[in-house]
């Protein structure tokens, strides 16, 4: 029931082709508001907005390739009590969409009379790259689109971006699709959902003629990116594989907990590393230092990581907002990518693919894993 | 290295490998004396963030024990707790560090012998591995 349309790009405007699409779901009342991300008066970044006038659509831009919040966590902020009572379009990247569909697992948000559409991702630059290319006139998006078209390869994607292999949305009610189509003609609009399929008979756009095209170039853009990530995974094992390597790479954190905040899939209300378990009498820490010669301080930041990855390890969706977030620059992407890839293989769990899956940690199997304990 | 004795965390589920332990006790069996035991309502109750605390606060070996599956008498901790160990220990080899430090056992409360064993295995075991690494980083 895949139905796929097109929407026409006038003068190679990709993002006014878009946001004429999105103005028309208001105006046509299909949608009682949009979330969107908008470019704040300096230009050099957005923010995500809930809008429910067409005429506050002015600076939307969804392709801006920045990430400054994984908007699973602004879904959640405001679906987390009620959902919404009337139809609110919010559109999405991948990681967005796969981290809302674990906070959804989670209990944590909720998809009721939401209509998700979903943008194709070529990646984003972290927002302080963002920002000085935007400083020294250049404009990102530009850049972003000529080397995509160019199959050029771009260094200054983050990482997370570089490596990632959903680059196209699934569980979308509408996927706005760049790869694989002329997006300085066309974009291709496509709904898998009665919800989305709905919203396309409001409208009268021409028919999607390139289906087979698009899968090939999405399937090879995909293998290029799965091979990226796979000599990320073998650097992150010579890179910080080890206790002294890995206790150097943690020994930089300050502690403040980022990494944790920004997480989408970090949901706890009250995390029990900032809990009371962590806080001691001066004695204490003279006790083991004493002991020990010498702690580093402050204390227990690899235990704060490493039990922070045991948590959330199995719905980690490699967003790499941790990363973005972190003051330290502490290659947190890397090591949560391998190390969740690792332990979502072991289940057979892909996060956001499926929101019947149950969360890996909240279920079992009674004949399965028999040799844990006996090697 | 010869006279290296390993120190060994377990966490033991009240109703069968506490249980287990006790009645190695009172049967008199000899085992290794490297365990220091932490007895908790159920092997579901072990959060990975302790296992890890115990391995970074320098211990040489976690062990766990539990109920055999389908004995837990809250029905499904202990193959909770066998998912979570599960992920811990990927964790922890992906990162290139020992994940046969952390055992988990099923040991019943009739199991006395089953007990005995198996701190005799694990401490045999962590003998031939040494001391845990990561004292020699206390500084980081």
């Amino acid at each position: 029931m895949t139905k796929e349309v097109v929407i026409e790009v006038k003068d190679g405007k990709v993002e006014e082709a878009i946001n004429s699409f999105l103005k028309n779901l208001l105006e046509k009342k299909l949608v009682s508001a949009l979330l969107v991300p908008q470019e704040v008066p300096s230009k050099d970044n957005v923010v995500q907005s809930l809008v429910t006038n067409s005429n506050g659509l002015k600076e939307v831009n969804v392709i801006a390739p920045v990430l400054p919040v994984n908007s699973a966590r602004i879904i959640s902020e405001m679906t987390r009590l009620s959902p919404h009572k009337n139809p609110v379009g919010v559109v999405l990247r991948s990681c967005e969409i796969r981290a809302l569909v674990e906070l959804v697992k989670l209990k944590q948000a909720s998809l009721d009379n939401l209509l998700i559409i979903g943008v194709d991702c070529l990646g984003t630059y972290s927002v302080s790259d963002y920002q000085n290319l935007c400083k020294q006139g250049n404009s990102p998006l530009e850049e972003l689109l000529e080397n995509f078209k160019e199959g050029k390869e771009d260094a200054k994607l983050r990482e997370a971006c570089q490596v990632c292999e959903y680059p196209t949305p699934s569980n979308a009610d509408l996927v706005i699709g760049l790869i694989g189509v002329d997006f300085e003609k066309i974009i291709l609009l496509q709904t898998n959902t009665k919800k989305g399929e709905k919203i396309l008979e409001k409208f009268s756009f021409l028919e999607f003629n390139q289906s087979k095209e698009r899968e090939e170039s999405v399937s090879k853009y995909i293998g290029g990116k799965i091979k990226k990530r796979d000599t990320l995974f073998s650097q992150t094992k010579e890179e910080v594989g080890g206790w002294e390597n890995l206790l150097s790479v943690f020994s930089t954190c300050i502690s403040c907990h980022n990494c944790m905040r920004v997480c989408p899939i970090c949901y706890c209300r009250e995390c029990f590393f900032e809990s009371p378990n962590f806080e001691f009498d001066a004695e204490k820490y003279l006790g083991w230092a004493k002991r020990k010669g010498s702690i580093k301080m402050p204390r227990d930041t690899i235990l704060f990581h490493l039990g922070r990855m045991s948590h959330m390890a199995t719905s980690c969706v490699g967003c790499g907002a941790c990363e973005q977030a972190c003051p330290s620059n502490i290659p947190l992407l890397k090591i949560f990518k391998t190390v969740s890839h690792n332990v979502q293989q072991i289940f057979k769990y892909v996060p956001g693919r499926d929101l019947e899956e149950p969360l890996p940690l909240t279920t079992f199997k009674e004949d399965e894993l028999q040799n844990v304990g006996e090697e | 290295m010869a006279n290296f004795e390993p120190k060994i965390v377990g966490f033991l589920c009240n109703w069968c490998t506490y249980a287990g332990a006790d009645l190695a006790g009172t049967s008199r069996m000899q085992y290794p004396p490297n365990i220091r035991p932490i007895r908790v309502m159920c092997s579901g109750s072990v959060d990975s963030a302790y296992v890890l605390r115990a391995l970074l606060e320098g211990a040489d070996g976690v062990f766990i024990g539990g109920c055999h599956p389908g004995d837990c008498h809250y029905v499904s901790g202990n193959y909770k707790e066998r998912r979570r160990i599960t992920v811990l220990k990927s964790i922890l080899k992906t990162l290139g560090l020992d994940d046969n430090r952390v055992w988990i056992r099923w040991v019943s409360a009739s199991e006395g012998k089953r007990y005995a064993d198996t701190i005799y295995e694990i401490t045999s075991h962590l003998k031939k591995l040494g001391p845990n690494p990561v004292r020699k980083y206390w500084s980081l």
